[in-house]
């Protein structure tokens, strides 16, 4: 599986996600500059974590107008799958290529620390590692990880099983939500499932040192799916 | 020319920051105060000079960049 990490100033979980997904297939991901204006050949795309251009403006709006994401989107309209982590996620509705927007935490508050969240859908290459509301504990680090969008469109969402993973109570039931997030979204698909965002950090949750492996599933089910 | 762009939050979306600094207005003993909305205030300078033709390059650049419209509005002032 051959995969690029685009590196923004800002971005703080290049390495970590270029480590998981270097464990998972063996190859280590090409880090790619965001002044760059064109992609090799790849299998995925990540868009990592972090503060890209210190979130000036909104969180994502400066990094989805970078030169590097003209050539990010014209892959994922291809349909190369393009993942996109906490900033990443932010990135990706800047850029348009998900829907609605992550606002400011309810509370106010930077949150980080370890949340559970619920795998709401595993059709897609990124969760098909997954049970179907499999229960994960995977760290959040975010300020703006308010998930909102038009009622018409979380209808929409939910009816085309568009949720990829939903906030959840470490017992299970459904008061977990740690940021006011709309129904419970943590992760969103585009409507051919081959675009994530998502807030929870799956690469920080990939060896026992983490306190906890759960995001492992997710890379190596894209090894899986995605290695030739 | 020198133009003002106000963005705020459209009615309707939540405004977490605005509803702090309400409650924080009003733990200063400022008292009736109401809905507290928050938003940004952007000064540009641009070569431009015919107004209209102003107006709609600082359009674009609102709906491209300045502004997310799912979520806010904007404002356009020109100063003559």
């Amino acid at each position: 599986m051959k995969s690029a990490v685009i590196v923004f100033p800002g971005s703080n979980c290049d390495r970590d996600i270029a480590v998981a997904l270097g464990r998972a297939s063996g190859v280590a991901p090409e880090m790619i500059w965001h002044r760059e204006t064109t992609l090799p050949l790849l299998d995925l795309i990540v868009l990592p974590g972090g503060f890209a251009y210190g979130d000036y403006l909104r969180g994502g709006a400066i990094a989805a107008r970078s030169p590097i994401m003209r050539a990010v989107a014209e892959r994922a309209n291809q349909g190369v799958p393009l993942l996109g982590i906490c900033n990443g996620f932010q990135v990706l509705t800047e850029s348009s290529l998900l829907p609605g927007v992550l606002m400011r935490n309810a509370g106010l508050k930077y949150i980080c620390r370890d949340i559970h969240v619920r795998v709401a859908s595993t059709e897609s290459v990124f969760t098909q590692g997954y049970a179907q509301d499999q229960l994960l504990r995977i760290p959040i680090a975010h300020n703006e990880g308010n998930y909102r969008a038009q009622e018409s469109m979380l209808d929409r969402l939910e009816g085309e099983g568009l949720v990829a993973f939903r906030y959840a109570a470490c017992d299970g039931s459904a008061d977990g939500n740690p940021n006011g997030s709309a129904r419970d979204i943590a992760g969103i698909f585009n409507h051919s499932r081959t675009v994530l965002g998502l807030m929870p950090h799956p690469e920080r949750a990939v060896d026992p040192a983490h306190g906890g492996t759960d995001g492992v599933a997710m890379f190596e089910g894209l090894v899986a799916a995605l290695a030739r | 020319m020198k133009a003002k762009v106000h963005v705020t939050l459209k009615a309707g979306v939540l405004d977490p920051q605005g509803k702090a600094i309400g409650n924080a207005l009003a733990a200063l003993g400022f008292k009736g105060v109401g809905d507290v909305r928050q938003g940004k205030f952007i000064e540009l300078e641009i070569d431009e000079t015919d107004p209209d033709a102003a107006r709609a390059q600082i359009e674009k650049m609102c709906v491209q960049l300045l502004a997310n419209t799912v979520i806010e509005n904007y404002d356009i002032e020109l100063d003559r």
